[in-house]
């Protein structure tokens, strides 16, 4: 890709590319992290709306954490050179992933139909906003699974310390978007 | 002469076959792509140093437009009386000619758009980008030893980001309603109702576009600072023995990473009460009579979020043009940074507490005055490492040898200004004595002094020390130095009077003062001070035509090391090409303040450690 990067002058602990992911995902933490303080500081103010989240978040929290999963498997049967599992279990990855956008799309329909529709109250519009920007983050890593697709399934199976490299970047902003909406599903559900 | 300066790099050259750390970089040279062509050497670059002109230029031009602004708005404030018709063939419609007298007047709004302009661009695209932006990427890799940064892609992106981002900055402020002009802050319900007011309709969409990109910008490059710093470094640079000006961008760049994405949270909820109808800032609210409908939302918030990021953004303007002027003082003082740990202490100490102070912003927007205890504790705690650092600067200059050119004066002249607008940092950090001075002119004094001017002093500083670096060549000395001193009388010109009408309690943002009794009997200080920015600018003009000549015409380079420094960034080629050092990279074998020591003038930081020397730091 670039050659500017020493690549195995062994002075590094952590590839610097890898690093690079870590501090992205923090700073994309930050994100959240003020956004939930706002709920907090919003909520304090009174008039906030009172409800319960709809059952349907919890199973898109379940498929989350699955795709993660499945993904590590993926990673370390990639790792130790079976190709079939690698492929079965990213494919299985990218059907979970899609399948979590349903079950969002599905939780904000069933919030609208309790009678919490978005632009009525802030404790509603927070969790539409929280919500939908996460989505937004899980699409990036939809569009960084689908790249990791096409490689398993047009390149020859080949175990290189780049394409190593390259899989571990997915898997580590996978779960890192899978682990940022348990914090969320957890947040919204109890801090009512 | 010639013949020692000879001597001297052959023998760096050996240290550097010796000792240097080989990597195989050159064998790969077929596959570089920053030899091609001139869209990908000048214009599409991953070269840092080449990214590092394009941040500087961009830079440098917003900064001619925003400061253009503040000398127009000095124009009415100095002069409401006078006909500015002069200016319809820049302004056009936004001068309103009076049909009778045939005196043109700027048009009020847009007096209030140049406002907010002058203070987004200064802000974030002059000494955010145009400064951090700059002498990240210059100097990062190149104290560091490193080839280039962690990923040159990102880093390219980062430039486009930000050249995107003034695109549409630029733009608005063609816009028939006019750009934005609810003030740089951007607090609803001015930016949250488009109706609010001419700005806040289309003005205000790019504004919020624009500014989404800079943090894209921002977080690119920070990402990539931040990387290259903590992994690139070559053999025998521990964290210890980096220069100042490295720590100073390592922390802006943690600074940056942390508060920016809070303001990506604050615009996300204002977009959404902009355009969706929700009502996280907007309460209660009647325009033209007309109640709306947003309910129960509280505009604190947004400035809550603004502020996280607010205040850390002035300790990302200050801290670079810090590290800077410790570099530039200790070459040119030819002694030791005075303190090194003190001034990396006091660095980790102002990052930590520049993320708990944001509301001493707010003392007077209704929030409790027992939480502001809080804030106005940790403000004044502030005053400490920063005064370490002035301490450390001022035992830097003490009893050396200063070198007197244009860097070290504006190294020297940035301590100056630190001082005179850090103190009044304490007045103002106190919530009762922000009672009187909130929304006056000490405000405005204040900012601009502590991190508009000094920020710009830190900068130039830096731009003189290693303008030999990026192009070759120097710039004029005489007319940097003439730049120095039309500065710094002309900024203390401006500025200080304003405390005094601060003090008095004249209010910030107001568009004329003649017709308050109270005010008008300022009117010829406010002449005064508009003349006096007139100048200044004229001397800025000056520093701009220095630059551009100097890039072809200067005076060339003949050494690798012109100012006699230890660090490494002098040891490569006077104009190093892609890589920065043609073979191996240099090994560090020593801290980066070795001047004056055992009788010597300076010894590099590749030189290796003499028998029984020990390091002292």
């Amino acid at each position: 890709m670039d050659l500017t990067i020493p690549e195995n002058t062994g002075r590094n602990k952590i590839h610097p590319q890898k690093f690079a992911v870590w501090i992205a995902c923090g700073s994309i933490l930050m994100i959240f992290a003020s956004l939930t303080s706002a709920y907090v500081v919003r909520q304090a103010a009174g008039n906030w709306l009172e409800f319960t989240l709809p059952d349907i978040f919890k199973a898109s929290t379940v498929v989350i954490v699955l795709s993660s999963v499945a993904l590590h498997g993926s990673f370390l049967a990639f790792k130790s050179g079976k190709e079939s599992l690698y492929k079965s279990l990213l494919l299985t990855t990218f059907i979970l992933a899609i399948l979590f956008f349903v079950f969002q799309y599905q939780g904000w329909v069933a919030l609208a139909e309790s009678g919490v529709p978005f632009a009525l109250n802030p404790s509603g519009d927070f969790v539409y906003v929280i919500s939908w920007f996460h989505a937004a983050h899980v699409l990036g890593g939809l569009a960084v699974l689908a790249v990791a697709l096409i490689h398993a399934f047009s390149l020859s199976f080949k175990v290189t310390p780049k394409r190593k490299l390259r899989l571990e970047m997915s898997l580590t902003y996978w779960h890192f978007v899978d682990l940022l909406w348990v914090y969320l599903f957890f947040f919204l559900t109890f801090y009512r | 002469m010639a013949n020692a300066t000879t001597i001297v790099q052959d023998h760096e050259a050996k240290l550097i076959e010796e000792l240097g750390f080989e990597d195989h970089f050159h064998e790969h040279e077929h596959g570089d792509k920053f030899k091609s062509n001139f869209i990908t050497k000048y214009v599409f670059s991953q070269d840092h140093k080449i990214i590092a002109r394009q941040f500087l230029i961009t830079g440098m031009i917003w900064a001619l437009i925003g400061a253009g602004m503040s000398i127009i708005f000095r124009l009415q404030l100095g002069f409401p009386e006078e006909s500015l018709s002069w200016l319809r063939p820049l302004l056009g419609k936004w001068i309103e000619i009076n049909p009778d007298s045939g005196i043109g007047t700027l048009a009020p709004e847009f007096y209030y758009a140049l406002v907010t302009m002058h203070g987004t661009i200064i802000v974030f695209f002059v000494l955010t980008a145009g400064l951090s932006g700059t002498f990240s990427n210059l100097l990062i890799p190149l104290q560091l030893g490193a080839r280039d940064m962690a990923s040159p892609l990102l880093n390219m992106f980062s430039y486009w980001f930000f050249f995107l981002a003034s695109v549409v900055m630029f733009y608005s402020l063609f816009l028939s309603t006019g750009p934005f002009s609810g003030g740089w802050v951007a607090y609803p319900p001015l930016s949250a109702l488009p109706q609010a007011s001419d700005g806040s309709g289309t003005g205000m969409t790019l504004w919020i576009l624009s500014l989404v990109f800079f943090v894209m910008s921002v977080g690119l490059g920070g990402i990539n600072y931040i990387t290259t710093i903590l992994n690139l470094r070559t053999k025998g640079m521990s964290m210890w023995r980096m220069p100042l000006t490295i720590w100073a961008f390592f922390l802006t760049a943690i600074l940056a990473l942390l508060s920016f994405p809070v303001l990506v949270s604050g615009f996300l909820l204002l977009m959404f009460d902009r355009g969706m109808g929700t009502s996280f800032y907007l309460s209660e609210i009647f325009i033209g009579g007309q109640a709306l409908d947003h309910v129960g939302g509280s505009p604190i918030l947004y400035q809550h979020l603004f502020w996280f990021l607010g205040h850390p953004e002035v300790y990302i303007i200050i801290l670079p043009a810090m590290g800077l002027t410790s570099e530039v003082l200790a070459v040119h003082c030819r002694k030791p940074i005075f303190g090194y740990k003190a001034m990396v202490f006091s660095i980790l100490a102002i990052g930590f507490l520049s993320f708990i102070v944001w509301a001493h912003h707010m003392f007077m927007a209704g929030v409790n005055p027992f939480i502001s205890n809080f804030f106005v504790i940790f403000t004044l705690i502030i005053a400490v490492p920063s005064a370490v650092k002035v301490f450390n600067w001022i035992t830097t200059i003490y009893k050396s040898n200063l070198r007197y050119n244009a860097a070290s004066m504006f190294a020297v002249g940035f301590v100056s200004m630190f001082i005179s607008g850090g103190l009044t940092g304490i007045f103002l950090g106190n919530s009762a004595i922000d009672i009187q001075m909130h929304d006056t002119y000490f405000v405005v004094a204040h900012f601009h002094i502590v991190m508009g001017v000094a920020a710009f002093f830190g900068m130039f500083a830096g731009v003189y020390h290693w303008y030999p670096k990026m192009f070759g060549r120097y710039m004029n000395d005489t007319m940097g130095k003439l730049h120095f001193w039309g500065t710094l009388i002309g900024a203390y010109a401006i500025f200080w009077p304003m405390h005094y009408l601060g003090m008095a309690g004249v209010p910030r943002r107001y568009y004329r003062f003649d017709n308050f009794d109270t005010f008008s009997h300022f009117s010829e200080m406010n002449q005064f001070i508009t003349i006096a920015a007139i100048i200044t600018f004229g001397f800025q003009v000056l520093m701009f035509i220095n630059f551009f000549y100097s890039i072809w015409k200067g005076k060339k380079v003949t050494s690798k090391n012109p100012w006699g420094a230890t660090t490494i960034e002098w040891t490569t080629p006077i104009v190093p090409g892609h890589g920065n050092w043609p073979g191996k990279i240099p090994s560090v074998q020593r801290w980066a303040y070795d001047y004056g020591k055992n009788g010597e003038e300076f010894i590099s930081q590749i030189e290796p450690m003499r028998e029984g020397e020990t390091e002292e730091h």
